[in-house]
């Protein structure tokens, strides 16, 4: 059976590009080298077969033509249509949807909002002293992860980046280096670490502030407890970090998500700040889904701004708060919508989910979902990384090209857009 | 095609000898021609002055730290707020422009021609991706090639041969230009926190930058690339470091150029060209470089002016950067990039308030009217890290204008009468020398005059600019405002820009060289030095690293060493 | 309790595969502490109801050793969703972690992911 090698995975924001697959009879048969989460992935699920239009409660199939005329239909007649998703296709999609949006007139944001997008609001306040995945590969010695679960969410990460593995300056691989876990639970992460810190839930910012008193020499000022955490364990961690020849910490979903939010990492970053007065250290948000990174840079490039872009001007508008996905839906104040590549329905608290299934609602996904569940149209497309090629860029912003595998007859996220776009411009006069 | 006729035009055309004459240009199918038919359009440029479209030879417009700089600041995105218009894209940003706005706004300058300075080679797809947004203006990247764990081993062993081999891989593994070096040896050593001098020794791989700095010359010079080093020099932005400013153009003194140009093209040398032992008694250099630059032939230079106001510094020089974050507390990004280079970014004001702000302002422009020899110096900002590409116009209006510069003089911090040049310059420059600046010596160093850039010969690209303006007039104000929205920008043929409002946005071609190296004994053993590179220690795989074809669906490909 | 929400394997295996009977098992749980599986009378296999400010919904309690009392996870997914608000403090991130709960038996049945949406009002 042919092999395909160097296969780009595309589940998550590690995109391991070391995967071999094998291909026969134009399916994927075999998986090597991925987690059991990028397997899944690859090797694929039950999908849509056919483009469907609701009618009362059920969704008909049609053709890809109707789909996407009553799509336009739909987008054009919008007074403020959301376009959200954009994490699991390529950038070349992100391209097209940008410029459909600004030609709607709508708000475009990814799953960053739910995501990191805390982190980015962070970076905009103190900005990020990171680094390539390779650079911790090579040079790292002291390891935490804080908020983060890499076991469970990022299957190869300690694997092939962060930990386990052998680097130029850290031939012996994990004993060259120390693993600091800091989370409220002690999660499968947890049980591999040298050291566990277990903080109580939404105290992470004191115990981070905590930490940069006693790292800038103001210890005295730090109570024996922080957050459930003695302090002669934050005094240990802050002269492990400030001696270590170069740390790194990852962090994740356990910062972004509890209380103070992006708080909670302008601290982190600050801490990481505060160590380069005694040695070198980075920090990197552990981006989930495989090109959410991907919409942020091209959406950066191409409007000046990472997400949550507004465009009712007729340029971007960047608010969040008030222009994220979460934001126009709690609000109401969406009239249609266009999910890409993503699950809302399934990821977004229920009362958003109320107002995106109230409204004219447009999702272009390869898989049935709660989303698809809910929408008026669905167009099925094919799966990026396995039928289609194109640009996704890895948690620590360096792009790759994902392969195509196999043939198929779905029309790309990329085709569908520009169809869409098509029909759009026709309704609104613009050709 | 389209055949077009430039009337009565006053026109400077340095590269062909053209000092500001009266002369048609005539344009058919994209290319300058001996005449044109009845049925061509006619464009009148009475009144007006006609250039060759401008080459910017280092300009930091697309890759992953400008869009880490746009993402780090909103608030310059939001400075910059244009809507979309029938043609044109929206746009944002003032230091940080949005690629639409970068392709449009350089090509109401009247630029056609846009050099990327510094790629990250892992990143190499990012900056070809931006450069397809990047629209009107053609375009290329230069790979960052001196940190790289491979030139760190063949520069310690003195294997020249190697570095070509493995130089030649790299530029066409990114679909690159040329060689860009920064802070050799300084930015590797910024893996540890550390930080290199000339002849400090890089932590574990024992080279040092000056070492590094010759073999890369000599490797460049082996593979004969259209251009020759760009070299952005240790200890940029530190008092005093003119001296090492200048050991690092002698360094290469010897090396025997393999075409008729410099064989080193140092950038943003205002940066460079500082006196003083600290930030007390800061002072101006820039008549030491210019002496030397006078006295040598081997080294050409781009300003890296400084202009006065708000902006975003950016480069691969990763200490320099976390210095200039110590000095104002402002926010800082960091980014190292694995066996290869690094980068640093954080916001800057120059505030003509400050007196080390104002003398880096008075280098810049020291530097420029210093030089005797335009052919040397390229006109360059070093955007956006002395400022704002925008700004270039008002640059321009105060080289040529005496008047205007004491004007802003009296405006600034006194120190300028004591420890700068500026006041005692009296020169200005007229326009031949300001085409010189900006069409003609870019063009020639980066060797883009023999594919058509920086001239408006028979057979050239057709990218003109005709600015509404007289060669006599002397008003600086008014200077500006013909210079920074052109009567007419013309690319490969086609009216971009008329009355200084974007008409239509064709694609530009990306410029790469394709660069072989014929030796196969030496160019395997690279090869398998290359290949342990990547299955122990990048997170890549070798298989993944090249930009595909589909990062340049409008390329231009140039071909040097043995593919020639 | 405070209730958390977030990633797993088996969830993440699952992604494309959210209809299914598969999904619901491995995300319509709730994993809780021995000690407060004891303190709510459920044993492994029990529904049990969480209860928000923002909502209730039914899943499956799971015992978790890593947990320590007082912290309930539930993996992120329609459910967890159920009792997740979204008001996003003017940062356009809803609070998916760090949510008072209070758990308690329940007879009642977990929702399929249909009936869920159903009882939005869809």
């Amino acid at each position: 059976m042919p092999t395909v090698t160097d296969v780009v995975c595309p589940l998550c924001g590690c995109l391991c590009d070391d995967i071999r697959v094998e291909v026969e009879g134009n399916a994927v048969k075999k998986v090597r080298g991925a987690c059991a989460v990028g397997r899944a992935k690859i090797l694929g699920h039950g999908r849509l077969k056919s483009p469907l239009l609701r009618e009362g409660d059920e969704l008909k199939e049609c053709s890809y033509e109707e789909a996407i005329k009553r799509a336009a239909e739909i987008l054009a007649a919008a007074r403020r249509p959301l376009l959200y998703g954009w994490s699991c296709t390529v950038c070349e999609t992100h391209k097209v949807g940008i410029l459909l949006a600004e030609v709607l007139g709508g708000v475009i944001d990814n799953t960053a909002s739910v995501c990191h997008g805390p982190t980015v609001q962070a970076v905009q306040g103190v900005g990020l002293p990171t680094c390539t995945l390779g650079e911790v590969k090579n040079r790292a010695d002291l390891v935490i992860f804080w908020g983060a679960n890499p076991v469970e969410a990022h299957g190869n990460h300690m694997r092939r980046y962060s930990y386990l593995t052998k680097g130029w300056f850290r031939p012996e691989g994990k004993k060259d280096r120390k693993l600091v876990v800091v989370d409220v639970r002690e999660s499968r992460t947890a049980r591999m670490a040298d050291i566990f810190i277990r903080v109580e839930p939404n105290k992470d910012y004191l115990v981070l502030a905590a930490l940069r008193a006693i790292v800038n020499g103001f210890a005295d000022v730090v109570p024996e407890s922080v957050g459930g955490v003695p302090k002669e364990r934050l005094v240990e961690l802050a002269e492990m970090m400030k001696t270590a020849q170069f740390g790194i910490i990852f962090f994740g979903m356990g910062l972004t998500q509890s209380r103070y939010k992006h708080n909670n990492i302008e601290q982190a970053i600050s801490l990481v700040r505060d160590l380069y007065a005694f040695t070198k250290f980075a920090i990197m948000p552990m981006r989930g889904h495989y090109n959410v990174t991907g919409f942020n840079q091209v959406c950066t490039w191409q409007t000046g701004f990472p997400f949550a872009v507004d465009l009712a001007r007729g340029y971007a508008w960047y608010n969040p708060g008030e222009t994220a996905a979460n934001d126009v839906l709690s609000r109401k104040e969406c009239d249609a919508a266009l999910i890409v590549a993503s699950d809302p329905a399934a990821h977004f608290p229920a009362e958003c989910v109320k107002h995106l299934a109230k409204i004219p609602l447009v999702v272009i996904d390869p898989y049935p979902s709660p989303t698809t569940e809910i929408a008026d149209v669905v167009i099925p497309s094919a799966v990026c990384g396995v039928e289609a090629e194109g640009t996704a860029y890895r948690m620590d912003k360096v792009p790759l090209r994902l392969r195509k595998l196999v043939e198929t007859e779905f029309l790309t996220d990329e085709e569908i857009l520009e169809r869409l776009l098509d029909e759009v411009l026709k309704i609104k006069g613009l050709q | 095609m389209a055949e077009l006729l430039i009337k009565n035009g006053i026109v400077f055309d340095p590269i062909n000898g053209v000092k500001g004459e009266k002369m048609d240009i005539c344009i058919k199918d994209g290319k300058v021609v001996e005449s044109v038919s009845s049925e061509a359009r006619v464009i009148d440029a009475s009144g007006c002055i006609v250039m060759p479209g401008g080459v910017d030879a280092h300009t930091h417009v697309a890759g992953g730290k400008v869009n880490a700089g746009r993402l780090l600041r909103p608030e310059d995105g939001r400075k910059g707020l244009e809507p979309r218009t029938g043609v044109c894209r929206a746009c944002s940003g003032y230091s940080v422009p949005n690629t639409f706005a970068t392709g449009y706004r350089y090509a109401k300058m009247g630029y056609t021609f846009l050099m990327e300075p510094a790629m990250p080679p892992l990143k190499a797809r990012h900056m070809h991706e931006e450069l397809m947004d990047t629209p009107i203006v053609d375009k290329a990247g230069m790979p960052l090639l001196d940190n790289n764990w491979m030139t760190l081993q063949y520069a310690k062993s003195g294997d020249v041969e190697k570095l070509a081999a493995y130089i030649a891989w790299m530029i066409n593994a990114t679909k690159g230009y040329g060689v860009k070096i920064v802070n050799p040896g300084g930015t590797e050593a910024w893996g540890w926190r550390k930080n290199c001098g000339l002849e400090d020794p890089v932590p574990y791989f024992d080279v040092t930058p000056a070492e590094i700095i010759k073999a890369l010359a000599e490797a460049n010079e082996r593979l004969s690339l259209p251009h020759s080093i760009h070299l952005h020099a240790n200890r940029l932005g530190q008092p005093g470091n003119y001296e090492t400013t200048l050991k690092t153009y002698d360094l290469v003194k010897g090396t025997k150029p393999s075409r008729k140009r410099q064989v080193m093209h140092a950038t943003h040398v205002q940066f460079h060209s500082y006196g003083g032992t600290n930030w007390g008694n800061f002072e101006s250099k820039a008549d030491e470089i210019a002496k030397y630059v006078d006295q040598h032939e081997h080294v050409t230079i781009d300003l890296g002016a400084v202009m006065l106001g708000d902006t975003t510094t950016m480069t691969a020089d990763g200490p320099m950067e976390y210095n200039l974050y110590l000095l104002t507390g402002r926010k800082w990004t960091n980014c190292d990039v694995e066996l290869e280079t690094g980068s640093g970014i954080t916001p800057f004001l120059y505030s003509g308030k400050v007196a080390v702000n104002t003398i880096q302002w008075a280098i810049g422009m020291e530097l420029a009217l210093l030089v005797k020899d335009p052919w040397k110096v390229v006109l360059t900002t070093d955007h956006p890290n002395g400022g704002p590409f925008i700004t270039y116009p008002i640059l321009i209006s105060l080289l040529m204008s005496r008047k205007r510069r004491e004007e802003v003089m009296k405006e600034v911090h006194s120190v300028i009468n004591e420890r700068a040049l500026l006041p005692t310059i009296e020169r200005e420059l007229d326009w031949y020398e300001v085409a010189v600046m900006t069409r003609g010596t870019p063009a020639k160093i980066l060797g883009l005059h023999e594919h058509g850039k920086g001239h408006l010969g028979v057979g050239a690209d057709a990218d003109v600019a005709i600015y509404e303006i007289s060669p006599e007039e002397t008003d600086a104000g008014k200077i500006q405002k013909a210079l920074l929205n052109a009567k007419y920008t013309i690319k490969g043929g086609e009216v971009v820009v008329k009355d200084g409002e974007v008409v239509a946005v064709p694609e530009g071609r990306t410029f790469y060289v394709d660069v072989r190296y014929e030796d196969e004994a030496v160019w395997k053993e690279m090869l398998s030095d290359l290949e342990k590179m990547f299955k122990e220690y990048y997170t890549v795989s070798l298989a993944n690293y090249p930009v595909q074809d589909d990062y340049v669906p409008k390329p231009y490909v140039i071909k040097a060493g043995a593919a020639e | 309790m405070k209730l958390i929400t977030g990633r797993t394997i088996e969830q993440g295996q699952n992604l494309e595969n959210k209809l299914s009977e598969e999904y619901q098992k491995v995300v319509a749980v709730c994993e809780l502490s021995e000690d407060d599986m004891k303190a709510v009378g459920v044993s492994e296999g029990n529904n049990v109801k969480v209860k928000t400010q923002f909502g209730e919904v039914v899943v499956v309690a799971k015992k978790a050793d890593g947990n320590p009392q007082g912290i309930a996870f539930i993996p992120m997914g329609p459910w967890a969703n159920a009792v997740v608000g979204g008001d996003t403090g003017g940062v356009g991130m809803p609070q998916f972690k760090g949510i008072d709960a209070e758990i308690e038996r329940t007879s009642e049945n977990v929702p399929s992911v249909r009936e869920l949406l159903k009882s939005l009002g869809v």
